[in-house]
């Protein structure tokens, strides 16, 4: 049997379509995106964002990666998963969404940190009682964030803290050692992804 | 086994082996040469005597190396391995005669479809070409030389469906003077092309270029209509198929009836007709599906019909002028004999309800293609009016959506063909007749036969608008001013970047065409195969586009994909 | 009595309490048993995943496993939120398709002493539970009250009809399962087109304009359509609907007033629970006038700040008490 004896040369370094499949866990599908414009026709912040999610998959693919990466784009994706049932390629757009946002917090390009934040936040509410608590995060986001909402915002945690719908301390899980060790090894997993 | 050539010395057949490059079709995945020598070294105890590799077998070279080997080397039996016996088998049992082998002792075995186009590591497929014509060798030792056999055939052909693409092969064949027989599971021939007004890129009118053929398929000597019937089973092979037709009962005598009409005016009973007018107009109990039907005849809708429910009425009976009707028709089996069948069954439409988002029988003013092209013809529910659903209102804006149900893998995945061509028919017409603002969203316009992208100019010219962009959804929640009382058809307009919402009165659904739901029955009921979806398979697409894999049944129409009516 | 693994979530314990105390009012008139899953954890919302996906994954299978470990006589674990329903749900799906992921996260869950084998249990919401498990004709021969005369927008959101990761519920676009269970209870069940639109999610978080107009438009539909409440399954589109209702009337300068109310909330009016029982009255747009419409009658609830629970460790000295806050009306009318 001859074998093939052709130069193989080094392999080219990733394209940043092939970064973000890879870092998207399941198939993302998107090379098989055909611009139709469902997604940003469905999308309910669509009128609000920088570019549509059709317009990211095309930049991904024309190797745009600051200016993806820069784009509030996926920070404006509600998780609604319209784009997702209609797309007629089955392009997982939503899980994209997530890993562009991962990616985004990893090379810190977008200027408005504020949904960055708000995740962050809640990473670490939850890293630190494994349950999330909305009085904790409304406070800490918008004391950060915006300030002079955040009146408005102690208004409306008063509301919700007067008709008994809102505690004002976490409530810690039992094992928080376990859920700490879990959460450690998957990190180190991402990394090594 | 017999061995009708003695072997030279051993007894054993004395068999060529040839396999095949074809290209690179079968080489970049086969190594062909180290099956070609393989089969020398290793399948001489079988008695291969002489094995070969060519680029192209095939060819008028390649075939002449086997015809030399034959006549110098006294092959006994000949095995080519190349692609499916379906395209060369001909070929090289051909070439065999020629050099004095009897054809039936060649054998093809394919290499190609069943090798190296379904794999890709090189080695294995390899090893399995080398199976395969192991496989072969075992096998044609076995052949026997066989003398072809002459049998009468039937010259008469079955045609089953009289839409269009029936009605014009039952009419050539016919015109060339044999019997045809035509099948059609409604009360007329005619299909969905007389529910048209207008054709496209022509704009001349279906009925003018479709009735004359009705016409002509009803009168003519030698085609005989079988209407109201299907096909129930067939039997036989090539030349002679014995074919046995039900025929539903009419509950009309069709010697007797005259066509006058009088039973569906004095009926009593209304119903919407859900097949030709799609579900925009009315019909009665008894009824011929439109006025040019062929035949002429009506029948009776036993579902809807007063005395098949209650018992009472018999308007018709007694008010016909003839005696033609006669409750007491029954099925009727008729056999025939045929030697070809062609199916011309052709398709349905998807079902816009499948997708809630576009709001289909949901919001009143959504319409699908079919709706709107009976809305549009002159003999149709509004007199060629085009209204909204209140009958009345003329729309001021009209929104049509191109791909509903086609390229979407959530339903079905191939372009519908015809849509960007009759939504661009729909677009001049609703320009033409109420002056309305069109919006056409389209994802790539696909206007590629001759004079369709004039007609494209066409509508842009008469100030059609075209966004770029697959609608998301039509909604009736008003969200900005302006909105109010309109259906919203809301889109990202891609060669803007931007979402948009264009509210409009009215939205069209050019819904796109499906195999029959039945097609897969049919299929088989005939003994030839269909795609994945449904749509039948021809022989070869370019080779033997009309026949099929089973001698004597041919396909025509769009039956076998989508396909508009020039084609 | 059927049994289900309950997964309550951080919101049913919180500003979702009246989804929870509804719920568990009417559980034995559904003949439900519900066990919850001990010690569960966060299941990431929509935001853990948007900083760490392989830690997203991690988070929510420990819920799986612990889900896994209780497994006796059911395997359904049933979450009546629909961020942690679909978290839960997409998670075991994607475990099931994908084993690369599978062993990576068994990696993580050995590093706490715990394993998951992909499909031990059938990630189920409490919607589609009370749809197909309860049924309609049960749920019909409880009710002693119909809510007749009662016109409500069902509104069913996002996350539990979409993506659908099980091919539970069929119809991500125009579902029914809402529409005829409040059909059963007797109400009148409006034809509303944005029943499956998007609540804005976490958005008030990031940028308020973007929700509220997504708020409004909800809420301006189910006015449009006349209807007296909306009716939601889901802890975060009651309270983006519900609290944030007056933010939107200000920043449109609109007013809209429109009670929204969790589906379990009328189920237990219709089966002829005492209100209060039902947590009726927690809500900001308030229901009494729509239901006093009906012959039911919502007590006011004492506006009493719950204290915050003392550390015991707390070196901190009490605040001093404060005259009562006036209500927002009365400051109106002063001004």
């Amino acid at each position: 049997m001859s074998t093939v004896t052709a130069h193989t040369p080094e392999a080219p370094p990733l394209s940043f379509l092939d970064r973000v499949a890879q870092a998207t866990p399941g198939p993302t599908r998107l090379d098989m995106c055909i611009q139709c414009g469902t997604c940003g026709g469905s999308c309910p912040s669509g009128p609000d964002m920088d570019h549509t999610p059709r317009q990211i998959f095309a930049m991904i693919r024309a190797g745009m990666e600051e200016e993806v990466l820069a784009s509030n784009t996926p920070w404006y994706c509600v998780s609604c998963y319209y784009c997702m049932v209609r797309c007629p390629q089955e392009v997982h757009i939503t899980d994209i969404m997530y890993t562009l946002k991962s990616m985004a917090v990893e090379a810190g390009l977008y200027g408005d940190m504020t949904g960055a934040d708000l995740s962050q936040t809640f990473v670490s509410m939850v890293e630190n009682y494994g349950r999330s608590f909305e009085f904790g995060l409304a406070t800490r986001h918008y004391l950060k964030h915006q300030p002079l909402k955040a009146v408005v915002r102690a208004q409306m945690g008063f509301g919700l803290l007067t008709k008994g719908r809102l505690d004002l301390t976490p409530h810690k899980i039992d094992n928080m050692d376990q859920l700490n060790a879990i959460l450690d090894k998957a990190k180190e997993l991402e990394v090594s992804a | 086994m017999s061995t009708p050539i003695d072997n030279q010395d051993t007894g054993k057949e004395r068999i060529g082996v040839y396999v095949c490059h074809c290209g690179s079709n079968i080489a970049a995945t086969v190594n062909v040469e180290d099956v070609a020598v393989w089969a020398q070294d290793e399948l001489g105890d079988e008695g291969v005597v002489v094995s070969r590799d060519y680029k192209f077998m095939c060819s008028s070279l390649g075939q002449e190396l086997i015809e030399r080997d034959i006549e110098q080397k006294d092959l006994t039996r000949v095995v080519v391995a190349a692609c499916s016996p379906h395209l060369h088998e001909q070929t090289f049992r051909s070439a065999c005669g020629r050099a004095g082998l009897n054809p039936y002792l060649c054998e093809l075995v394919s290499i190609r479809e069943q090798v190296s186009w379904v794999h890709t590591d090189r080695e294995m497929a390899t090893e399995k070409a080398k199976a395969v014509v192991a496989g072969g060798v075992e096998r044609v030792i076995e052949n026997e030389p066989l003398e072809p056999l002459h049998v009468p055939i039937h010259e008469a052909t079955l045609v089953v469906g009289g839409g269009i693409a029936g009605i014009q092969a039952a009419i050539e064949i016919a015109d060339a003077g044999h019997q045809v027989y035509m099948v059609e599971r409604e009360a007329s021939i005619g299909g969905h092309m007389a529910q048209f007004d207008k054709t496209f890129p022509t704009l001349d009118c279906a009925a003018c270029i479709l009735t004359p053929k009705m016409v002509t398929a009803g009168m003519h000597p030698n085609i005989k209509l079988m209407t109201w019937s299907e096909v129930e089973r067939v039997e036989g092979y090539v030349g002679n198929f014995t074919v046995t037709i039900r025929q539903k009962p009419r509950y009309v005598d069709t010697d007797l009836c005259t066509g006058c009409g009088i039973c569906w005016e004095k009926c009593p009973k209304k119903i919407v007709d859900e097949v030709f007018e799609a579900g925009l107009g009315y019909r009665k109990a008894v009824y011929t599906p439109f006025a040019q039907a062929v035949p002429k005849y009506p029948v009776i809708d036993t579902e809807n019909c007063i005395y098949f429910q209650n018992g009472k009425c018999r308007a018709c009976e007694k008010l016909c002028p003839t005696n033609a009707i006669d409750f007491s028709q029954e099925e009727q089996f008729t056999t025939i004999t045929v030697g070809n069948i062609i199916l011309a069954t052709g398709y349905d439409l998807f079902d816009a309800r499948r997708i809630p988002q576009y709001g289909y029988g949901r919001l009143a003013n959504v319409f699908t293609s079919i709706e709107f092209e009976r809305m549009c013809n002159a003999a149709g529910p509004t007199n060629g009016e085009i209204v909204l659903r209140d009958g009345v209102t003329h729309p001021q804006s009209v929104g049509i959506i191109h791909c509903v149900g086609s390229r979407d893998r959530n339903y079905n995945n191939y372009c519908s063909v015809i849509c960007c061509m009759s939504s661009l028919k729909f677009a001049h017409l609703v320009k033409e007749r109420t002056g309305a603002q069109v919006y056409n969203f389209y994802i790539d316009m696909r206007t590629a036969f001759k004079d369709y992208d004039e007609f494209y100019q066409r509508v842009l010219e008469e100030g059609t608008l075209f966004v770029r962009g697959r609608v998301a959804e039509v909604s009736d929640a008003a969200r900005l001013p302006g909105e109010e009382g309109k259906l919203i058809i809301q889109a990202e307009d891609t060669l803007v970047g931007k979402q948009r919402r264009i509210p409009v009165d009215m939205v069209i659904l050019a819904t796109g065409l499906e195999p029959r739901k039945d097609a897969k029955d049919v299929a088989h009921k005939f003994g030839i195969s269909c795609s994945a979806n449904g749509w039948f398979t021809e022989k070869h697409p370019k080779l033997d586009p009309v026949a099929t894999m089973t001698e004597g049944i041919f396909i025509a129409g769009a039956v076998q994909g989508p396909k508009d009516i020039p084609r | 009595m059927s049994k289900y693994l309950f997964y309550p979530g951080c919101s049913m314990q919180r500003s979702a309490r009246p989804y929870l105390d509804s719920l568990l009012a009417i559980q034995d008139d559904m003949a439900m048993e519900l066990e919850e899953v001990q010690d569960w954890n966060c299941c990431g919302a929509t935001e853990y995943a948007a900083v760490q996906q392989m830690g997203s994954y991690a988070l929510i299978s420990r819920n799986l496993a612990l889900a896994a470990q209780q497994v006796n006589g059911t395997r359904d674990v049933m979450a009546a939120c629909s961020a942690c329903y679909l978290n839960l749900a997409k998670t075991d799906r994607y475990l099931r398709q994908d084993p690369a992921l599978a062993a990576d996260i068994n990696t993580a869950l050995g590093a706490g002493g715990l394993h998951y084998d992909p499909g031990t249990v059938s990630v189920r919401h409490l919607l589609e539970v009370v749809f197909n498990d309860v049924g309609l004709e049960s749920i019909h021969n409880k009710v002693v009250r119909p809510l007749k005369g009662l016109r409500v927008a069902p509104y069913y959101g996002c996350m539990v009809v979409r993506p659908d990761p099980d091919n539970r519920f069929r119809n991500p676009e125009y579902p029914m399962s809402l529409d005829e269970i409040m059909e059963t209870i007797g109400a009148q069940v409006i034809d509303f087109p944005e029943k499956a639109h998007c609540c804005s999610g976490h958005m008030t978080q990031i940028s308020p304009e973007v929700a509220y107009e997504l708020i409004r438009r909800l809420i301006h539909a189910a006015t449009d359509a006349g209807a007296d409440m909306m009716v939601t399954l889901c802890p975060m589109c009651q309270l983006n609907l519900d609290a944030y209702q007056s933010e939107v009337n200000k920043h449109f300068g609109t007013d809209y007033h429109m009670p929204v109310l969790y589906f379990t909330q009328l189920m237990g009016l219709a089966f002829g629970h005492d209100p209060v029982e039902l947590g009726l009255g927690k809500e900001f747009i308030s229901s009494r006038e729509v239901l006093a419409k009906i012959g039911v009658d919502v007590p006011e609830v004492e506006e009493k700040p719950t204290p915050a629970r003392r550390k015991k460790d707390d070196p901190s000295l009490p605040m001093p008490s404060m005259p009562k806050r006036r209500t927002s009306k009365v400051d109106e009318e002063n001004t």
